[in-house]
């Protein structure tokens, strides 16, 4: 197996008295495509939500490539190399294709005040820079035609893939999905399995995906860890999972 | 004839307001909160510039400079020591918090520099063209005012829609939480925010003081209301709804003025906004989702 990209280590929050997420031991490695599953409340995106730092953890170490990122802040997580999207999508809606993807390199790109003030030529190369990196991407997802409409005026299905993008422009190491083919019909997500595989290889990063839809599941993830009541309830390869009792019974009811 | 030259004026009085008006938007659109202590930096640009100008001996472009540096950092200073520690508080207490600033300026001017009315000297120039045998008459000033205005209105929506840190400044405007996450400092892009719409408001002080050349330490109350009236008239969170608004209100106020009352033109300008926004509650530009910067 692969070195450890992202390690939880006992990780836990609680929300006043309710413990939402409790002793949760988690590993993805490189080139890895995790799944996180679980039956709706468990606790799921508490957890992405705890790995982007929206949520303090209670206790518990997140180690990224070895570093503990449970202490910094959001945008630091993100400058560390955790990128997401979102249940819900939250693009900027009346923000353009192209520049939501630029948006998402606000990270990669300094150039002092005074670059800006002054239009030096460091800026320049800069915004040229970020225009074709954009672009790339863009043309990746097959969203490059559209670089100039309202993100908030695209059909569900590109909204998704542009999430991604955008996820992508800030060069993670770690992806989160959070339910990426959620409202998606069949030939979508068939699509979009294809799709996190290609942007897998082709970036070089390891996925950790929450998601319903089990024949995703199933035929894209390597390794997938179960949530039930915020624990850990069981892990394993599809085939484990797919035949675990105690699995079946936190789905299906007793 | 003379019609023509209270519009130009209007027109001249409006892009004060607007320049003004995009101070209040801009801080509104990302910070979601109403800076009443705007108008009161409008009076500090002005004491700024004329120190500078009287005191230092600095040459007027300089003293302009000093005006805009000053109130660029009074803005973020203002910003980091009294609404940051309010960033997670209720609106209600973050505009108690605005007043509450606006009357410390006021109060601190009048302790620093006295609460006796300064004259402002034309340290823009003077003179004017004469059109059609001096029956028009257009002060060099009426047309610096128009024309900085319009400079301003385009490198500012250059700014925002060419640069990285506007690209940060709409997306903070759109989903702070979402552009946190994808790296987008949101305490920094504010500080900007607020330093762009200070620096703009030491221009409008000095175009202002031109206009009207006393100075005072509540000088900035009234044109800083009037501001905020042009900003939601045009529709809070736009700019091109600032530069709308702040025009429209300058013309309707210069042509009651002229033409029905110079007591009541306060009174017709406001009548004007509730009438506004009881057709349209957002303002003139303003959309339930616009383009907020």
């Amino acid at each position: 197996m692969n070195a450890p990209v992202l390690q939880i280590r006992n990780l836990g929050i609680d929300f006043g008295g309710l413990t939402a997420v409790n002793n949760l031991n988690m590993e993805v490695h490189e080139h890895e495509i995790v799944g996180l599953i679980g039956p709706n409340g468990a606790g799921k995106t508490t957890v992405f939500n705890m790995l982007t730092k929206v949520y303090d953890p209670s206790r518990g170490t997140i180690l990224l490539n070895g570093q503990d990122i449970a202490r910094l802040d959001t945008v630091a997580v993100n400058k560390a190399g955790v990128a997401r999207t979102f249940q819900n999508i939250r693009l900027f809606r009346n923000l353009s294709v192209l520049d939501n993807v630029k948006a998402g390199m606000n990270n990669q790109f300094v150039y002092s005040i005074a670059d800006m003030l002054f239009h030096t030529r460091k800026r320049r190369s800069n915004e040229e820079t970020i225009e074709e990196e954009a672009l790339k991407l863009l043309r990746i997802f097959h969203l490059d035609e559209l670089k100039d409409t309202e993100a908030g005026s695209l059909p569900y299905g590109a909204q998704r893939k542009l999430e991604i993008a955008r996820a992508l422009a800030s060069e993670p190491k770690l992806l989160l999905l959070d339910e990426p083919a959620a409202g998606m019909n069949p030939q979508e997500t068939e699509e979009l399995m294809d799709m996190i595989r290609f942007v897998r290889d082709s970036f070089d990063i390891c996925i950790l995906l929450i998601e319903h839809d089990m024949n995703l599941v199933m035929n894209i993830c390597e390794r997938i860890y179960v949530l039930n009541y915020g624990m850990l309830l069981a892990k394993g390869s599809p085939e484990e999972i797919r035949s675990n009792d105690k699995v079946i019974k936190a789905y299906l009811g007793d | 004839m003379t019609f023509l030259t209270y519009l130009i004026s209007g027109l001249a009085l409006g892009s004060v307001y607007a320049i003004i008006a995009l101070g209040y938007t801009m801080v509104y659109g990302i910070a979601k909160m109403l800076n009443f202590a705007h108008g009161d930096i409008i009076m500090a640009g002005g004491y700024a510039a004329f120190y500078a100008y009287t005191r230092f001996g600095m040459p007027a472009g300089l003293a302009i400079l000093f005006s805009i540096l000053t109130c660029t950092i009074l803005g973020v200073i203002i910003e980091r020591l009294a609404y940051k520690p309010l960033r997670q508080a209720s609106s209600l207490s973050v505009l108690i918090t605005a007043i509450g600033v606006s009357y410390f300026l006021q109060n601190s001017a009048q302790l620093m520099f006295g609460s006796d009315t300064k004259i402002f000297p034309s340290i823009l120039t003077e003179g004017s063209f004469r059109f059609f045998d001096g029956k028009l008459i257009i002060s060099y000033l009426t047309l610096i005012t128009i024309f900085t205005c319009i400079v301003i209105m385009i490198g500012l929506t250059a700014f925002i829609n060419k640069t990285k840190i506007g690209k940060a400044m709409r997306a903070c405007a759109e989903d702070k939480g979402a552009a946190q996450l994808m790296g987008i400092n949101i305490d920094t892009t504010i500080s900007i925010t607020f330093a762009i719409g200070s620096g703009l408001a030491a221009i409008a002080a000095v175009l202002l003081c031109s206009t009207y050349p006393s100075l005072s330490p509540t000088l900035g109350s009234m044109p800083g209301i009037k501001a905020f009236t042009a900003a939601v008239f045009g529709g809070i969170g736009s700019i091109p709804g600032a530069l709308l608004g702040g025009i429209l209100l300058g013309i309707i106020e210069n042509m009651t003025k002229a033409y029905l009352s110079t007591q009541l033109s306060d009174a017709i300008v406001f009548s004007v906004l509730i009438i506004v926004l009881l057709i349209k509650p957002t303002g003139l530009l303003g959309k339930k989702e616009n383009v907020k910067v």
